[in-house]
């Protein structure tokens, strides 16, 4: 038998004896003969671990992709995670715990839990945040349903300058559960259309999303943003870089409604794109309308403190059909990474990292203005981490040449131009490798554009 | 060692000045950053200041408040908390795999793209589906994708009117949910005397408005519905497609299959059946599989293999519904589902369903001395809900008895589902569990029993090991704290 089964056949024999059945058959009795599987399932293996080993770390190295000096950002980042992140993660008793339904034998989650969430409302400068969403983008989907039981209006604007993925994750959404979505055009200069904005808002809406930086790294003050939309009746909910938010002006201080984000950034490794890890935070008074798992203070009989999971009755294991979201399962450990890794870092740490992808982005644009002629920034706006650069050759053409180069350059984004590239640099990109970007990307234009 | 009571958070540990993280140098030159004046952050943002050291020491001390599956058992019913294997721990993190940019093109990233292809063969082999989609991150996300396929589908038949989603009572909560959030209405149908669906009901509901029935099978009574041939033909008579919550999908590998059974579509659970870890409530994978006919419209992004065999990824057209993830889903999961599958060959698989399914019933025989078992009319699959009705009039309800197993060491069923059943107790042993493991179990649920007869306030007052006692539910909400109070310093 297997190494992960304990019972062996004379032990199979006495338990059926127990329970009165003659065979395993016999169990089966309720399973009408036309619907069992009259074969062994096509399936490879068994393997033994050693031979696994062999198989995955064979294929693992397929993947030349993860051994490029990477400039590519778009959502998500390649970030330094210090080791003890990883060793806290691998306590069994973190990762192979179920959901905290029995509070007082999950204490370790549920505290841990309720830390991410103090951690996330402070960055995020707002009152709540809930225990994860699946991702950014669904977290973003969530918040513009959220905001349509607050305003009970059945349309949601979003900015042109959101991340094209997760525009494509709150369409889906929206248009499924029979919501609108109005996309708000950006002008040449990268900034978010006012007119067309007025126009959207004048047909009623629910909220507006907007990214903060924007997916081209831009930076603009969300302040009068945020007082165009109250006064309009809508809400603002702030797609936010959880790394900006340590070195900007939070959501919250600008008037912000709901906050949300990608936490891959806070020590979640790059992984094709997941697991990652929502987050969600909003003004205290929109609780009851939140989607999710909330994890609350309380005392136990004694008067010690100890933590459960609150407010469950906006959940769907107890209001079924009227619940705030379908989602029971959320993304607990990469919450607890976020956690883990922001207490790590700290107040200065994260600063600093924040302050280091704002210099080596900066510096990494300096350069490649410097040793690509003809180059160019696509928009002329303060930037924090991430940029759009005007390449004299096609952006996806100049990518993968320098792919063979050792580089992933960034994110080709056609919609600004065919050599728009979009690209950033975190705390982990030398001056060494930024240069030497620069100075291959010189070359590989000339090349690629002949 | 296990501390008790009241713990100091990591904000209370906290002392400025210190660092738990040494970043490098910054080594190019400095931008001034007076751009974004007016823009930038003033004051603290309020993280806590420690090191390595007291980090690590506040958040071991934590994890030994957790119950966890390395400890004993956790039989918590429809989750399916099975052991998960250490070396597909190891295999996820191998750098080729995690250093991986979700932006990177294909010929950069062919060996997660030909495990997420591979893998969703093997999921479509075991469900005996054509098509299947490792984008949902977790069940509930799969629900609504398997809805949203078959929504689809039907707005391109012009069908568009169909809207009700029938389901029995004894549906996840999460069904109900995801069928609203699909935009679809409820129906709900009644379990009849056996605690299967009730055809009569059913034949009644079924009609042009019906856009598809989902049903959990085995259900969440543990029961496998008898009548699933007959169920699925009526679903397919009146026009609507049929919906598997595979939650359960551990009592049934290679044994029989949702796509021999008149199924249209399922979701499976990666964090239950496939053994990746629940990590506290999540990261799971809820893989969608599906007919041919439904096949076009599973969201983006999908691998195909090209005839050279190099594999591809398709983010874009086709008759897909949409994506409901920025990337391709929680590929990480999936990595360990693949491992799994690969360690365990057919034989293995199957094995863990048989070996499931006798373990809950052999559990349900040894309860039964002292629990009311409803619906107890046969075997029962991978799972059972037993009844605390008896013991509830008795004095100790089924919260109190969850409790008290605390006290013994072992984790609580799940409680008070499924609805249909009072003061319930719904319990999965699942096939990694030992016999020693399931008698000692059984010892005491046994044993709390006649607590509940002789000292009924050892019940009522329990848990008294844990590392606080029973927490006050009530107060968490009238006195909703969900972050911890900070007094922000005033700015400079």
């Amino acid at each position: 038998m297997t190494r992960y089964i304990p019972n062996q056949d004379d032990q199979r024999r006495r338990m059926l004896e127990r329970m009165g059945a003659g065979s395993f058959e016999d169990l089966l009795a309720p399973l009408p003969q036309e619907v069992r599987l009259d074969r062994e399932l096509d399936l490879p293996g068994p393997v033994s671990e050693l031979s696994l080993h062999r198989q995955m770390a064979g294929l693992a190295r397929t993947n030349t992709g993860s051994e490029k000096v990477c400039f590519a950002g778009g959502g998500a980042y390649d970030h330094f995670i210090p080791a003890a992140v990883d060793h806290i993660l691998s306590r069994s008793e973190f990762y192979t715990a179920y959901t905290p339904y029995q509070a007082e034998a999950s204490q370790g989650t549920l505290q841990s839990i309720f830390e991410y969430q103090t951690m996330v409302a402070r960055l995020c400068g707002m009152e709540i945040a809930n225990a994860s969403m699946y991702d950014g983008a669904s977290a973003a989907a969530e918040a513009a349903l959220m905001a349509i039981r607050v305003k009970r209006k059945d349309r949601v604007l979003v900015a042109g300058t959101l991340n094209p993925r997760w525009l494509r994750v709150i369409r889906t959404y929206l248009d499924r559960a029979g919501f609108f979505v109005g996309e708000v055009p950006f002008d040449d200069g990268g900034r978010l259309d006012e007119d067309a904005l007025e126009a959207q808002m004048e047909d009623g809406f629910s909220a507006l999303v907007v990214q903060y930086p924007d997916y081209f790294g831009q930076v603009f003050d969300l302040q009068p943003l945020a007082e165009k939309v109250h006064s309009r009746g809508g809400l603002l909910v702030v797609a936010a870089d959880p790394v900006a938010l340590a070195m900007l002006k939070s959501p919250g201080e600008c008037g912000a409604d709901i906050v949300v984000g990608e936490g891959q950034s806070l020590g979640i490794p790059l992984c094709y794109g997941g697991p990652y890890c929502g987050f969600m935070a909003s003004r205290k008074k929109l609780a009851r309308k939140m989607p999710g798992r909330l994890i609350g203070k309380t005392v136990d009989r004694a008067g010690e403190t100890g933590y459960v999971m609150t407010l469950q009755t906006r959940e769907q294991h107890i209001r079924r059909e009227k619940a705030t979201s379908n989602i029971c399962t959320n993304q607990a450990l990469s919450a607890l990474t976020n956690c883990v890794y922001m207490a790590l870092l700290g107040e200065t740490g994260l600063r600093e990292v924040a302050r280091q992808c704002y210099q080596r982005t900066h510096y990494t644009v300096r350069r490649i203005l410097e040793e690509v002629e003809g180059a160019a920034v696509v928009f002329d706006n303060p930037f924090f981490r991430e940029a759009a650069v005007l390449l004299p050759a096609s952006g996806e053409a100049v990518r993968d040449a320098m792919l063979d180069r050792g580089y992933l350059a960034g994110i080709p984004v056609p919609g600004l131009g065919e050599g728009a590239l979009l690209l950033s640099a975190t705390e982990k990109r030398t001056r060494e490798e930024i240069d030497g970007l620069a100075e291959n990307l010189a070359p590989v234009c000339r090349e690629v554009a002949t | 060692m296990m501390l008790k009571g009241t713990l100091p958070t990591i904000f209370d540990r906290s002392h400025p000045g210190r660092e738990g993280a040494a970043l490098p140098e910054l080594d190019v030159p400095e931008t001034d950053a007076e751009e974004l004046e007016g823009l930038l952050r003033e004051g603290p943002i309020g993280l806590p200041e420690v090191t390595e050291g007291q980090c690590t020491r506040h958040y071991v001390t934590l994890s030994c408040r957790n119950y966890h599956i390395e400890q004993g058992i956790y039989p918590l019913g429809s989750c399916t908390m099975k052991y998960n294997p250490k070396f597909h721990e190891t295999i996820a993190r191998l750098p080729g795999f995690c250093g991986l940019h979700p932006e990177l093109p294909d010929r950069e990233v062919q060996g997660t793209l030909e495990i997420l292809r591979r893998l969703s063969e093997m999921l479509g082999e075991i469900t005996g589906f054509e098509a299947v989609s490792l984008h949902p991150a977790a069940g509930a996300q799969g629900e609504l994708t398997g809805l949203m396929v078959i929504k689809s589908l039907l707005e391109d038949l012009g069908e568009k009117d169909r809207d009700e989603v029938l389901m029995p009572d004894s549906a996840h909560g999460t069904n109900p949910a995801s069928a609203v959030l699909a935009g679809m209405k409820v129906v709900n149908l009644s379990s009849d005397s056996r605690g299967l669906v009730d055809l009569e009901d059913l034949r009644e509901k079924a009609g042009p408005k019906t856009a598809a029935l989902m049903l959990t099978n085995p259900n969440t009574l543990g029961l496998f519905e008898s009548d699933i041939l007959e169920i699925t033909r009526i679903v397919h008579e009146a026009g609507g497609r049929v919906y598997m919550d595979g939650a359960n999908m551990n009592a049934l590998m290679g044994i029989a299959r949702p796509g021999d059974m008149g199924f249209d579509v399922c979701h499976l659970n990666l964090h239950k059946t496939f053994s990746t870890p629940h990590g506290g409530g999540g990261p799971g994978s809820g893989p969608v599989a599906c007919t041919s006919e439904l096949a076009p419209y599973l969201p983006h992004p999908r691998v195909v293999r090209d005839d050279d065999g190099g594999y591809r990824l398709i983010d874009r057209g086709g008759q897909a519904f949409g994506r409901l993830l920025a990337f391709a889903g929680n590929v990480g999961v999936c990595l360990k589902a693949f491992a799994y599958v690969l360690s365990m060959g057919p034989e293995g698989i199957r094995s863990v369903s048989e070996n499931a399914v006798i373990n809950a019933n052999y559990l349900k025989a040894l309860l039964s001395q002292k629990y009311e078992i409803p619906y107890d009319r046969g075997p029962c699959m991978h799972e059972f809900v037993a009844s605390g009705g008896r013991q509830k009039d008795a004095g100790a309800a089924t919260l109190d008895i969850a409790k008290r197993l605390l006290d013994y060491g072992c984790h609580a069923p799940t409680v008070y589902f499924p609805l249909i059943v009072r003061e319930a107790l719904m319990i999965e042993p699942t096939e990694t569990e030992s016999v020693e493991s399931l008698d000692a179990f059984a010892e005491a649920m046994l044993s709390i029993a006649c607590e509940v007869e002789s000292k009924p306030h050892l019940v009522t007052d329990a848990p008294v090991s844990t590392p606080v006692l029973r927490l006050d539910e009530v107060r968490a909400v009238k006195d909703l704290c969900v972050v911890e109070p900070w007094d922000r310093p005033e700015r400079e």
